[in-house]
């Protein structure tokens, strides 16, 4: 590959008319052809219901292919773990590992039978369980996800064996530099109690203890009717959605004391001065290199002129860090930068994996961009590409059911619907170089940035301190890998 | 189940005097535009001593033309809106570019640009800086991954010297060193021709107006010589190998690889769906033995890897802790044999079969998706529209096909790789017993 995909930010629709026919008249091969208008942004209609038990219902037609995407969100994910990290996800695992009648392999046999895709999971604020299926398969399907998510059997084999192999996963991380250094940069933002420090898949003293008992007791206080959202994208009509999970989901009632996060009395930690982050991989072919520090929440005024600069700064291939690093310098496969958008402040990270001896210059030039990008203003062009990049990139990200029922579940995490996606496109056309520079101003570390280094520290110790970026402190794989929770 | 409708793409095929090959897919779902341009070279196709040239000379295929120097390819794209790649593979390079349907002119127009006005602008210190950039991709994406370099090695083990597939797509670091500006002139002239090329345009497009402008974008380019891909290699047999690796992993895996068949030849079809039957799913057999029922294995997976004049079969388990790949193996070879004396159930036959048409379904969603299939179905077969004819090579599979592609390829000789922590050699497979 030329390079790796970067994830999009956010994602967006803008419509847009077909070859423009004049453009063949006047032909000059030595300039670009102009591009056609973009025509106004369409989204699709959605329909909401609610069914008398309390989950909400969100349904858009879209009969291009036979196939159904049904998404259920619950509010309320690894955030309600508190002293247990890691249990809203391993419930969220182990909803399909045995459900109703059947037993984990007559529930897997079963769904792929239909052809259909079922997955679980969770996030720091939502369990998800997700169905794509063939239209003519619907209800067959529906009756399995109904078990999943109102009969899980939570054998205590199964979560056994499940348990097994999640602390076989935790070991493997220490293989993994790109893993580790996320677990060290998080460590450093994140304080002793918030939740953010600890991984959403918990560690080996989290997971160890976890049986069937406490999974149970976990899942009746998460998984309940007035926490839940159905989104239904595909080809039937709401009518139709709505009696088809009325009659498989109209019964569903809440059972036990409801699990709620605990109130977050920490907040993340800008630090002092530029503090350096040792972990030593003895051989390892290349430095992951990571420079973090607190980020903003998704509903700050300022997102889309974060997202522009970030577009500028490191959030697109030809972004300043990506020439630098890469292109001109060859340091690189690539670099990137990001805001992790939670509703309390994720991480902003700068990114990438260089090679070994040059670990010390690419740690230079990556604080050259975050400096430059405060100190100047970025240039009309970069601007506009970046607009443009932004606002038309992705209007085939409403192409198929999945995607459509991805960006109403991803906006509903800030309580937003579709319309945000018209309102972003203005937001983002209004932002100016003034913006720009007063957001990396506020949000980009410069002098107060924790700096990763996962590395063969015998060979990029020495160039890295000799930058005199800041302390320099080492965390070992150990100690970053099943770091125990204070009760 | 029901039965479902038959698949279509429907295309519009147009190839121009200079023998570039347009297929255009017309879908209105969404205003988007797809662009995918196969060019029929590979890393099959690289001469030793030059491993990874073709991937190479991918990345410098984004290095600027005549009248879009670079930085430009990247910057007028992202002003358009849209996104663009290429990949590499054993067989073809592809590039690609999907954005608002606006930019359809743009798109073709760069492509144009880089058949017909690269090579005029190609210098030393741009292959330097790529070559450069490739090395960093190849620490990145093996050397500092878990069992990163286990592909490489079981190419090696799997296929006679000299053969096509007997090297990495990355390459070698000494062969990346290697690498010319005369090189690059030399593959670009060979390979880099209309004639050697086809493209589609897939999405919100009017296709009268598509091979307008196509031609008008990539008349001028002339056709190059007629290209000879590399002959059919010499049929081998693969005699039993047993090797181990060490590496910095905390659990050991193991990797078993058969010699089997080309894609689209007659058992190709049925070898996937053996592999779904060993490894595709929650229920599916080396899955349930070695991951559920004795708790051996933290993961098993299975595929078959069939390419343009050859292919092979590859099954990987890895350990759970405390666990040597000796008693994994064991477990293995009992359920394949199994499967080679009684075939699968109707039931598991009639679960791949769906689930590998619910993938056609789901892959039928994207114009992305579509227009690399076509494209892929053209080289392969000469119809881009073979979604259908794909799907019915499936359907047709019987449970006595199964079992036979597994008697006949499963069980015959094979690579048998250890991947262990460092200083654990004691945990590798040691050469099987004898049934």
């Amino acid at each position: 590959m030329k390079r790796l995909t970067l994830s999009a930010l956010l994602v967006l629709s803008a419509s847009s008319s077909g070859v423009a026919d004049a453009q063949l008249a006047a032909f000059d091969r030595t300039k670009p052809p102009a591009l056609g208008p973009t025509p106004p942004l369409t989204v699709p209609n959605v329909v909401s219901r609610r069914l008398a038990n309390g989950p909400a219902l969100r349904v858009v037609e879209h009969r291009e292919l036979p196939l159904v995407q049904v998404t259920l969100t619950i509010a309320g994910g690894g955030r309600l773990d508190n002293e247990q990290p890691g249990l809203t996800s391993f419930v969220a695992n182990l909803l399909d590992e045995g459900a109703g009648t059947r037993d984990a392999n007559g529930l897997q046999s079963e769904l792929a039978f239909l052809g259909a895709s079922l997955s679980t999971s969770a996030s720091w604020d939502f369990t998800t369980v997700s169905l794509k299926v063939a239209r003519r398969n619907l209800e067959a399907a529906l009756d399995l996800m109904a078990d999943v998510v109102l009969r899980p059997t939570f054998a205590a084999a199964e979560v056994r064996r499940q348990r097994d192999l999640r602390l076989a996963g935790i070991l493997q991380q220490k293989d993994q530099p790109n893993v580790l250094a996320g677990l060290a940069i998080n460590q450093a933002i994140f304080p002793v109690g918030h939740p953010y420090r600890r991984a959403l898949g918990g560690d080996s003293a989290s997971t160890a203890p976890l049986d069937s008992a406490t999974v149970r007791q976990a899942y009746e206080g998460s998984i309940r009717p007035e926490r839940a959202t159905f989104y239904v994208v595909g080809d039937l009509a709401a009518a139709d959605a709505e009696r088809l999970l009325g009659a498989r989901f109209g019964k569903w009632t809440a059972r036990g004391p409801e699990r709620r996060p605990a109130p977050v009395l920490v907040n993340a930690v800008r630090a002092p001065g530029n503090q350096v982050i040792f972990v030593d991989k003895p051989g390892a072919a290349q430095s992951v290199v990571v420079i973090g520090a607190p980020g903003v929440e998704r509903t700050s005024a300022d997102f889309a002129a974060i997202d522009v600069m970030n577009t500028i700064l490191g959030g697109s291939f030809s972004s300043r860090l990506n020439t630098v690093l890469r292109e001109t310098k060859g340091y690189t496969y690539g670099a990137s930068t990001g805001f992790t958008w939670r509703p309390l402040p994720g991480p902003f990270t700068a990114s990438s994996s260089v090679r070994t001896n040059v670990t010390d210059s690419s740690l230079v030039e990556f604080f050259k961009e975050l400096r430059a990008i405060r100190e100047a203003p970025v240039s009309a062009e970069e601007l506009a590409r970046a607009k443009a990049y932004l606002t038309l990139a992705i209007p085939g990200d409403l192409e198929g059911v999945s995607q459509i029922a991805g960006q109403l579940t991803s906006l509903a995490a800030w309580n937003l619907t579709l319309d945000e996606l018209r309102a972003y496109v203005e937001n983002v056309e209004k932002v100016t170089v003034a913006d720009v520079q007063r957001v990396a101003q506020r949000y980009i570390p410069a002098d107060n940035a924790f700096i990763v280094v996962v590395g063969d520290l015998n060979q990029v110790r020495g160039g890295v301190e000799a930058l005199r970026l800041g302390t320099a402190t080492i965390r070992t794989v150990a100690d970053l890998t099943s770091e125990r929770r204070p009760q | 189940m029901a039965q479902a409708a038959p698949l279509r793409v429907p295309v519009v095929v147009d190839t121009l005097p200079n023998g570039l090959v347009l297929i255009i897919h017309e879908d209105r779902s969404v205003p988007v535009v797809t662009t995918n341009v196969w060019y029929h070279v590979g890393s099959g196709d690289e001469k030793l001593g030059r491993t990874g040239f073709a991937h190479l000379f991918e990345h410098l295929m984004f290095m600027g033309s005549k009248n879009a120097p670079y930085p430009q390819f990247d910057r007028l794209l992202e002003a358009a809106g849209a996104n663009n790649n290429g990949s590499t593979t054993t067989d073809r390079t592809n590039y690609y570019e999907s954005g608002p349907a606006s930019a359809l002119p743009l798109m073709l127009w760069l492509e144009a640009d880089r058949l017909g006005w690269m090579l005029e602008t190609m210098d030393k210190d741009k292959v330097d800086l790529q070559r450069d950039v490739v090395k960093n991709e190849r620490r990145q994406s093996y050397e500092n991954q878990p069992y990163g370099m286990a592909f490489e090695n079981l190419a090696a083990a799997i296929y006679p010297k000299g053969h096509p597939y007997s090297w990495s797509t990355i390459g070698s670091m000494a062969d990346l060193s290697a690498a010319s500006l005369e090189d690059v002139k030399e593959f670009f002239k060979t390979y880099y021709a209309p004639n050697n090329a086809s493209i589609v345009v897939a999405g919100a497009v009017n296709p009268d107006s598509v091979k307008a402008l196509a031609r008008q974008m990539f008349s001028e380019i002339p056709r190059g010589p007629a290209i000879t891909r590399s002959a059919a290699p010499a049929p081998f047999t693969l005699r039993d190998t047993v090797f181990v690796l060490e590496d910095r992993v905390q659990l050991p895996r193991l990797y078993l690889a058969w010699h089997t068949v080309k894609e689209f030849s007659p058992d190709d079809a049925a070898l996937d769906i053996a592999s779904y039957v060993l490894a595709g799913a929650r229920n599916s057999r080396l899955t349930q033995a070695l991951v559920f029922e004795k708790e051996v294995a933290t993961n098993a997976s299975a595929f078959n890897s069939s390419k343009r004049v050859d292919g092979d079969f590859q099954i990987q388990v890895t350990a759970r802790p405390g666990f040597r790949l000796d008693s994994l193996q064991r477990l293995v070879d009992a359920e394949l044999n199994r499967l080679a004396a009684g075939g699968p159930t109707a039931r598991e036959l009639d679960q791949a079969k769906n689930a590998i048409e619910a993938s056609f379904l789901n892959r039928l969603e994207f114009s992305g998706n579509k227009a690399d299939q076509l494209n892929a179905y053209y080289y392969a077969t000469g119809t881009p529209d073979f979604f259908q004819q794909d799907l019915d090579r499936y359907r047709k599979v019987t449970a006595a096909d199964v079992q036979r592609v597994v008697r006949q390829y499963l069980l015959a000789g094979r690579v048998t790789m250890s991947i262990v922590p460092q200083g654990k050699p004691e945990l590798a497979a040691t050469r099987r017993v004898v049934q």
